[in-house]
């Protein structure tokens, strides 16, 4: 059993779901804070210091390590969200399809925000 | 003192009301929650609510007090009292039967769902199973609980997912299980609670843990089976 199959399976473990919400904070901390402290360092940041940054391979993996916390940390809470709120108890009979089509919605706009950047950065 | 009191019999009313008493305490004495309601009965016979043993054992005066969850019976009025107003209502997230007694239902299906008895599949020993001393130490905290309901129907997760999530107190029964030196079916028992819900809609609130009239500690059990289960599966 991967965590991967796990985030892509809705979630049905919730071991894994809660793994993958610590790890995913972590590396997108380390992420940020590196990127604040390269800002930082670099008063006067130019274009070409910043794309020469994301240029690097290493910078484009953390990256993208750091853009798949975001999704799976973002879908994991989504999907906890819905499952709170969006209930029988407080919805009624529809509430099975309006909590699909609340999942759906948010898968869909993940799922465009990783083409994106992806696209972004493979143009750098 | 003024005592407010939730008012319904889903078979006659409409919806819920409040209903207010006056109530004269007497002087120099600090009455239980359960000795007003006692005054109001007798004021006004049609009030129900549940009791029993009247000194913490039982678990059956559960109810929200001021505001906040606890047993009517060992609750000090003067504990409570807030501008000499005493407000009652049932326990929260539970469907009313009639006034102050709630279907209870919802919570023990939970505490049945995590087999709340030893299951040991060796064969039984001539006189009883034996536990070293420090092996029976770890049930402290555990095996008090009166199942009154207090913490989980003030837990905001059991509101949202009674029939999915344990609860506090069903957990802590669960953990109880887990830690018995005795019990054979750990990882059967592991297994059931490693989905989504069971355990992990705890988010640490700790209401639980600021209701429970025994001072118990089911956010620490909840901690201590997410241990487990995060150690058997990395
Ligand atoms: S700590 Fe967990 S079980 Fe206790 S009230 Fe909070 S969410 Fe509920
Ligand atoms: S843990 Fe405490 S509050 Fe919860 S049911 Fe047991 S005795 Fe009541
Ligand atoms: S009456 Fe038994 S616990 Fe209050």
């Amino acid at each position: 059993m991967g965590m991967v199959t796990n985030v892509t399976s809705l979630g049905r473990n919730g071991v894994y779901d809660w793994l993958v919400q610590r790890v995913s904070a972590v590396v997108m901390l380390a992420w940020f804070l590196f990127v604040g402290g390269f800002i930082a360092t670099h008063g006067d940041l130019q274009f070409i210091e910043w794309r020469a940054l994301f240029a690097q391979i290493w910078m484009k993996v953390f990256t993208l390590a750091a853009l798949v916390s975001l999704l799976a940390h973002a879908w994991i809470g989504m999907w906890t969200i819905s499952t709170d709120y969006l209930t029988r108890l407080s919805l009624g009979s529809s509430a099975t399809f309006v909590r699909l089509v609340f999942q759906l919605i948010c898968f869909a706009i993940l799922l465009v925000y990783f083409v994106w950047a992806v696209q972004i950065l493979w143009s750098i | 003192m003024l005592v407010s009191i939730y008012r319904y019999n889903p078979e006659t009313d409409t919806q819920p009301r409040m209903q207010d008493y006056e109530i004269t305490l007497p002087e120099g004495k600090d009455l239980m929650v359960l000795d007003v309601l006692q005054m109001v009965k007798e004021q006004d016979v049609t009030l129900a609510y549940r009791r029993s043993c009247r000194e913490g054992v039982c678990g059956s005066d559960g109810m929200n007090i001021n505001g906040k969850n606890g047993l009517a019976c060992i609750t000090h009025v003067s504990s409570v009292v807030k501008n000499n107003k005493l407000v009652l209502r049932p326990l929260p997230g539970l469907p009313v039967i009639r006034d102050l007694v709630v279907d209870m239902s919802a919570f023990y299906k939970q505490y049945e769902r995590v087999k709340p008895y030893l299951q040991n599949d060796e064969p039984p020993p001539a006189i009883e199973r034996l536990q070293s001393p420090e092996d029976r130490a770890k049930l402290d905290g555990l095996y008090e609980c009166i199942l009154c309901a207090c913490c989980s129907t003030s837990c905001p997760s059991f509101w949202w997912n009674p029939d999915k999530f344990l609860g506090p107190a069903a957990l802590l029964q669960a953990y109880r299980f887990l830690a018995d030196s005795r019990d054979t079916k750990t990882q059967e028992r592991l297994s059931d609670l490693e989905d989504p819900f069971s355990v992990f809609r705890c988010r640490g609130i700790m209401n639980c843990v600021s209701v429970c009239p025994k001072g118990l500690n089911p956010t620490r059990a909840i901690g201590h089976i997410r241990d487990m289960l995060l150690e058997r599966a990395v």
